[in-house]
């Protein structure tokens, strides 16, 4: 579980341009510059936003991650919806908060 | 689109609010927000932060999307320093000298001062992600900033700027507690301390979702009007804000 790496590395896309455009014309060596575990780095390069609100992303950092790939604000919430359909609850942060 | 009717019976309660404050003619004011990683993420988060730039920039979100252009924000460092170190007698704030304002802060300024021209001192309380601020911290602060005001020469104004209930972009995004949010309400404007430092964040987190941690912000201005009360000029859940929206004053006892 490294889903603080996870947030980081959606945070710095977000509000730092520099970062954002090494990541559109190299993903690949953006994501180098965390550890993640195999689940996480799978959730990354799909993307899969489902999974990624299921690990645990907050939904303030998740929206712009799925902006980036294009998605429409009602294409993100049922991608969520979706997330939670095939992995189950969120298992982790702040929307775990009742479970924990 | 929100229906227009109700958006401009809240666009106008902003506008009696504005009256208002022009009325007490500030020479500064402060906005308590609660603000979601514009500034401040996991790797060193503040539970309370107050401004000290001379001026501020925002929003952080794309301009035609959120209504407001990119605007320059005077802020008031030097006042800003002295209301820090005051209030630092009693709780330990963070500070900071670079800010970039989001929805949270930028959408009220846009009603409230539409020419940008008071300056602004913005504060942030950590309602994003846990441990969240304590509640009877945020009295504590709420009543050490006013102590603080009270001692300054300037005429300084305090809003307190987030949602009641709501689920900002998680699945129930849209889905609005009218019934907790009025409860809530009557007890903000009615300045019941007990019954505002009650709630616990499992029963807000279920009954208010995550953006029901922001009644932080309203906590903090029940606080620093302590003993006071309120007017609520305006209440209405509007789902395409995400959110129930709130045109309100506390007296200054």
């Amino acid at each position: 579980m490294s889903l603080y790496n996870v947030q980081k590395l959606i945070y710095q896309l977000n509000r730092d341009p520099k970062v954002r455009q090494r990541f559109e014309a190299d993903s690949e060596s953006v994501i180098a510059e965390f550890e993640f575990t195999d689940e996480e780095l799978g959730a990354l390069r799909k993307p899969d936003i489902g999974l990624l609100y299921v690990l645990g992303v907050n939904g303030q950092l998740l929206m712009h991650y799925a902006a980036l790939h294009g998605y429409e604000w009602n294409e993100y919430l049922e991608a969520m919806r979706e997330g939670v359909r095939q992995h189950g609850k969120v298992r982790a942060g702040v929307y775990a908060m009742l479970e924990s | 689109m929100a229906d227009p009717v109700v958006r401009d019976a809240f666009y106008e309660s902003y506008d009696r609010m504005r009256e208002q404050l022009e009325a007490a003619r500030p020479d500064a004011l402060i906005v308590v927000g609660a603000e979601h990683f514009a500034n401040f993420f996991m790797n060193n988060m503040p539970a309370f932060c107050v401004g000290m730039a001379d001026h501020y920039e925002g929003p952080i979100e794309d301009p035609d999307w959120i209504g407001i252009k990119p605007t320059r924000v005077p802020g008031a460092p030097d006042l800003s320093r002295r209301l820090i170190e005051n209030v630092m007698q009693d709780v330990d704030v963070a500070w900071a000298q670079e800010w970039k304002f989001d929805h949270g802060i930028i959408v009220p300024l846009n009603f409230l001062t539409p020419r940008y021209d008071l300056p602004v001192i913005p504060i942030n309380i950590n309602c994003q992600e846990a441990p969240l601020t304590p509640l009877h911290r945020c009295w504590t602060f709420g009543r050490a900033l006013r102590r603080a005001c009270d001692a300054m020469d300037e005429r300084i104004a305090l809003v307190g700027t987030g949602g009641i209930s709501h689920w900002p972009c998680t699945p129930d995004s849209g889905v609005i507690n009218e019934e907790w949010d009025r409860d809530f309400l009557d007890k903000f404007i009615n300045n019941r301390k007990d019954e505002l430092l009650a709630y616990t964040d499992e029963e807000v987190y279920r009954d208010a979702g995550h953006g029901g941690f922001e009644i932080r912000t309203f906590i903090t201005v029940a606080a620093a009007t302590e003993g006071s009360t309120g007017d609520l000029m305006y209440y209405a859940p509007i789902p395409i804000f995400a959110v129930g929206c709130t045109v309100a004053t506390m007296a200054v006892a």
